[in-house]
């Protein structure tokens, strides 16, 4: 109970803390960022320990026998290395396994972009022509992919494809614009929530 | 003139005191506007209703501390929902720093329902790997995660013993505050079925619009507003609901300003020419 209450209180002050920023830079401002950029890191890497390295390696190694056992030096090998890329001298051996990363995401990252958004959303944009909404997707569709094609100079009638796709970007851009505000706004009311209600009990 | 200077000139601080009330006046007044839902979220709510008691939905916390007032309250009424409906619930995350906010909305919602751990719901936590993790998934559970978050072995748990891979989960519940989305539907969606549905920011929630056009998903909460729909829909009002009028408030404080703004320099431009 009288953690909770240290805990609503602290979380109270460090949210006026950044808040002060909105006057002007201060002291206050600086060290409540500081304090949750350090959180956030000491934070993280217990839960490297705690969930990843501890369980996924050091205790499936005393656990395991055999092969599976000895296979867990390669990841732990290639983990080591990659930290070799902090030195001058050694830096050149981190290249293999950031080959070996970079190998697995781009043949996931491949497979995965085709038969994930490539083909699907090919497929979902062949719509027949009979509603207006079709119209519009489809035309939307086509025009931006050509705004994009630069081999080919869109020149006196052809440049009304440009304009149009132009029009549709920057409806998406608009509409992006307007949820990112939506979102900054609810995030701030959230923040409103806790001070009135957890911390002031105003509401 | 000197009135158009000063309107387009005004200090921000007094611009953040102004929505600084707009905010604080609808919460603490309780002002209340009706909620209207969208098909969007109408469609992910059906998702789970038709579900019978006793499927599993897995949900996976993609989000921080940073997007918690925005999607906590999705998670708060998903869960609900699922309890509602006697839904088994297994929690797991992407984003380590997320799966506290997901236990504390787990203990509080389970005990409203009378759920018990190990029995109605499992909080699997978390483990790096992302992509790898995702897909590994498909194969086998257990190759990943052997332990719960409290490092029990999942196969103590019974109705976690028939859980291997994602032909056992009958929906995944996504809340995302970034591109994790994309990875649920690339891999465990195109590649293995899984049917999902995503709760996202309204900074992320444009970018899945595509994939629920293409019928990749089966809906989107987008924002506190998604948030606040879902609670209509499963009748229990949140921080979602409470929040929405100082939303709709505030936005159209907004636009007013931004209308100002626009007046005062488009006059002057007209002065100056």
């Amino acid at each position: 109970m009288i953690l909770n209450i240290i805990g609503t209180w602290l979380a109270a002050g460090l949210t006026i803390a950044i808040f002060s920023f909105l006057y002007k830079d201060n002291p206050l401002y600086k060290f409540a960022e500081h304090l949750y950029v350090g959180v956030s890191a000491g934070f993280g890497v217990i839960y490297v320990w705690a969930f990843d390295l501890k369980p996924m390696l050091i205790d499936r190694f005393v656990s395991e026998h055999g092969v599976e056992r000895w296979i867990l030096l390669v990841p732990a090998i290639l983990g080591i290395l990659m930290l070799t890329r902090w030195t001058e001298k050694f830096a050149y051996i981190s290249r293999l396994p950031i080959a070996f990363t970079v190998g697995i995401g781009a043949g996931l990252g491949i497979t995965g972009s085709v038969q994930g958004f490539l083909l699907p959303q090919m497929q979902a944009t062949l719509l027949p022509l009979t509603t207006i909404n079709n119209v519009i997707l489809v035309i939307g569709v086509v025009t931006t992919i050509l705004y994009f094609y630069f081999s080919h100079e869109f020149k006196g009638a052809s440049n009304i494809i440009l304009r149009v796709a132009i029009v549709f970007i920057m409806v998406s851009f608009g509409a992006s614009f307007g949820y990112t505000v939506m979102a900054r706004i609810s995030l701030l009311i959230g923040r409103v929530f806790f001070l009135l209600s957890d911390w002031l009990h105003i509401i | 003139m000197k009135f158009w200077d000063r309107l387009g000139a005004i200090d921000r601080r007094i611009i953040y005191t102004v929505i600084g009330l707009a905010v604080i006046i609808p919460l603490v007044t309780k002002l209340t506007f009706p909620i209207r839902v969208s098909d969007t979220v109408r469609s992910a709510y059906h998702s789970i209703e038709r579900l019978p008691a006793g499927s599993i939905v897995m949900i996976s916390i993609d989000y921080d501390a940073a997007s918690g007032p925005e999607l906590q309250p999705m998670l708060i009424a998903v869960l609900r929902h699922c309890f509602k409906k006697d839904i088994k619930v297994i929690l797991t995350g992407q984003w380590a720093l997320g799966l506290p906010l997901g236990e504390i909305a787990l203990n509080q919602v389970a005990a409203e329902y009378n759920k018990k751990y190990g029995v109605d719901y499992i909080n699997i936590g978390y483990r790096p790997g992302y992509t790898a993790l995702i897909v590994g998934i498909g194969r086998e559970l257990r190759d990943f995660f052997s332990t719960d978050y409290k490092r029990v072995p999942i196969d103590s748990f019974a109705f976690m013993r028939r859980v291997h891979n994602y032909n056992d989960i009958n929906l995944l519940v996504g809340l995302e505050a970034g591109a994790t989305g994309d990875a649920w539907v690339l891999y465990a969606g195109a590649r293995f079925g899984l049917k999902m549905f995503f709760g996202a920011t309204g900074v992320s929630a444009p970018d899945l619009y595509p994939y629920l056009q293409a019928k990749q998903i089966e809906g989107i909460l987008a924002g506190l507003q998604g948030a606040a729909e879902y609670e209509t829909l499963v009748n229990e009002k949140g921080t979602g609901t409470l929040g929405m009028p100082t939303q709709s408030v505030v936005h159209g404080l907004i636009i007013i300003f931004i209308i100002l703004g626009n007046l005062s320099y488009f006059v002057l431009r007209k002065k100056q020419k």
